[in-house]
């Protein structure tokens, strides 16, 4: 499983990537995992604005619906429409080709307040544990 | 991303370490800790329809009934005709409730004109052998089976090749739905050609402390076939395409046969049985909804309880996934009788929102004739 460094995480295993004042957000190695083969994205219309922990969309398999929230505010400003069409894409490639939405974000205040990369790892660690 | 619940104190199937061994997720299904993948749904839904695959189904119940008085008391509690069926043919038939609504749906083997076993769901085993008990008539002696029995499910288009070899009397001349009784790999076994996928193949009646030995044994001897072990994530995305109820899902104690679209295990003309009286009575009348198939035609995958709006009323979805084979959404839905017309266009509330779908054909998905 990987965690890449320059992420920030969620609690509900989503990540950003900070690039200037746009947000690229995807769900992570772990989430793909736990879901299994993704069939069916259900994301939001560019130009949507969404508070941090708002549900933004969700991911389906074929077993189960989970919903995806923001890691932080902003403004809906691309889709990754290869994913909607083809969501496999994000159980091979979670944190490149399988990203999800691109935000611009309403602040910069709120990215610090998201997991890091090792606490994230850990994170996870202690979520299989406690199965 | 929200997370799935556990549950705790689960029964285990004989095949449970090996189920670990060969890194299955494991689920509670109906109280069960069973496999619901190995390898990925996707992945063992083209196995089976392509090649064959191996599920462990052995938490299934299995009752006995023997004695004289067995097919008579058979005939009273189920609603297919339990004479017809000879030795080594079985048949699928149902539990009903005195308002004709199912208590349960089950196979119906004849070993001997004295001997039947039953199959039925596993989370039903309970209910269903107090329920027998109780209403079975005359000199018949009624007995909880499935402890005696595992069960593994060999389905696909090579199931028949692979089977055949590890089986002491070749069964791939038997005809479907019919059985014979041998052993599989020195194992005693009741071999079957029944499924639940809508593929060809069969089910093998085990006894349990064989069964990991016969499970690993197929894996090994269709090594060369692609034989895969499967789970049951599969196994109800199989059962959909081909159109086969779900007990729980698609039907339960309020649907009757008739709205299941499953008139053809009622034979009327057989004499009295339980429930007979209430599917007289909603035949005359007619039936007020219908188990249908849909696809969508917006997208988005209606699921299991999502409301269904027609113009001619409320209904619901019963079943719904993503069809591996045929690449998009599939479902049932219990719909009005009036919107239940195939080509009918109807609305899902996929959570929150509203989305189009159309009433079609089914099975969704029928095995190609050279295979059979």
């Amino acid at each position: 499983m990987s965690f890449p460094e320059e992420l920030h995480y969620t609690p509900s295993h989503e990540w950003v990537r900070i690039d200037g004042d746009v947000g690229t957000i995807g769900i992570t190695d772990y989430a793909q995992k736990e879901l299994g083969e993704i069939v069916y994205l259900e994301m939001p219309e560019v130009g949507h604005v969404f508070n941090a922990d708002d549900e933004f969309g969700t991911v389906e398999s074929v077993k189960a619906v989970s919903e995806l929230y923001t890691p932080v505010s902003g403004e809906v400003v691309e889709v990754n429409k290869a994913a909607v069409a083809e969501p496999g894409i994000v159980n091979d490639d979670p944190f490149g080709d399988g990203w999800l939405i691109k935000m611009k974000l309403t602040t910069d205040e709120e990215v610090g307040k998201l997991m890091t990369a090792e606490q994230y790892a850990s994170y996870v660690q202690q979520e299989e544990k406690e199965r | 991303m929200s997370a799935p619940a556990r549950a705790t104190t689960l029964k285990r199937t004989p095949l449970y370490d090996l189920h670990r061994e060969l890194g299955a997720k494991l689920i509670d299904f109906g109280g069960w800790e069973m496999p619901v993948q190995y390898s990925g749904i996707l992945e063992e839904h083209r196995a089976v329809r392509e090649r064959v695959g191996i599920f462990d189904v052995s938490h299934m119940g299995e009752f006995e009934f023997t004695g004289e008085g067995a097919l008579a008391s058979l005939q009273w509690l189920t609603p297919n005709d339990v004479a017809r069926l000879t030795d080594g043919r079985c048949h699928y038939s149902a539990f009903l409730t005195e308002r004709g609504t199912f208590v349960d749906d089950l196979l119906v083997y004849r070993k001997a004109a004295d001997a039947y076993m039953l199959v039925v769901n596993a989370s039903n085993t309970p209910k269903d052998f107090d329920w027998a008990k109780a209403r079975a008539r005359g000199n018949v002696h009624v007995d909880d089976a499935s402890e005696r029995y595992a069960l593994l499910a060999v389905q696909g288009p090579r199931a028949a090749g692979l089977v055949s070899r590890l089986c002491a009397e070749d069964p791939s001349g038997l005809a479907y739905y019919s059985f014979l009784e041998t052993s599989v790999l020195g194992t005693p076994a009741l071999v079957s050609r029944t499924g639940y996928t809508g593929e060809d193949g069969f089910e093998l009646y085990l006894a349990p402390q064989g069964a990991a030995r016969v499970f690993r044994g197929l894996l090994e001897e269709g090594r060369g076939d692609g034989a895969t072990p499967c789970g049951l994530g599969a196994r109800d995305t199989l059962r959909l395409e081909a159109r086969m109820a779900l007990y729980g899902n698609d039907i339960d104690d309020t649907v009757t046969p008739w709205e299941a679209d499953l008139g053809w295990i009622v034979k009327m003309k057989k004499g009295d049985f339980l429930g007979r009286g209430a599917l007289e009575r909603q035949k005359a009348e007619g039936v007020p909804r219908k188990l249908v198939g849909f696809e969508m035609v917006d997208r988005g995958i209606a699921r299991h309880g999502y409301p269904a709006h027609t113009a001619q009323g409320e209904g619901v979805v019963t079943s719904g996934t993503h069809s591996p084979t045929l690449g998009k959404p599939i479902g049932l839905a219990m719909l009005p009788a009036g919107a239940a017309g195939i080509g009918t266009e109807f609305e899902v509330d996929i959570r929150g929102r509203n989305a189009k779908a159309r009433v079609v054909e089914t099975p969704f998905y029928k095995r190609p004739k050279e295979a059979r």
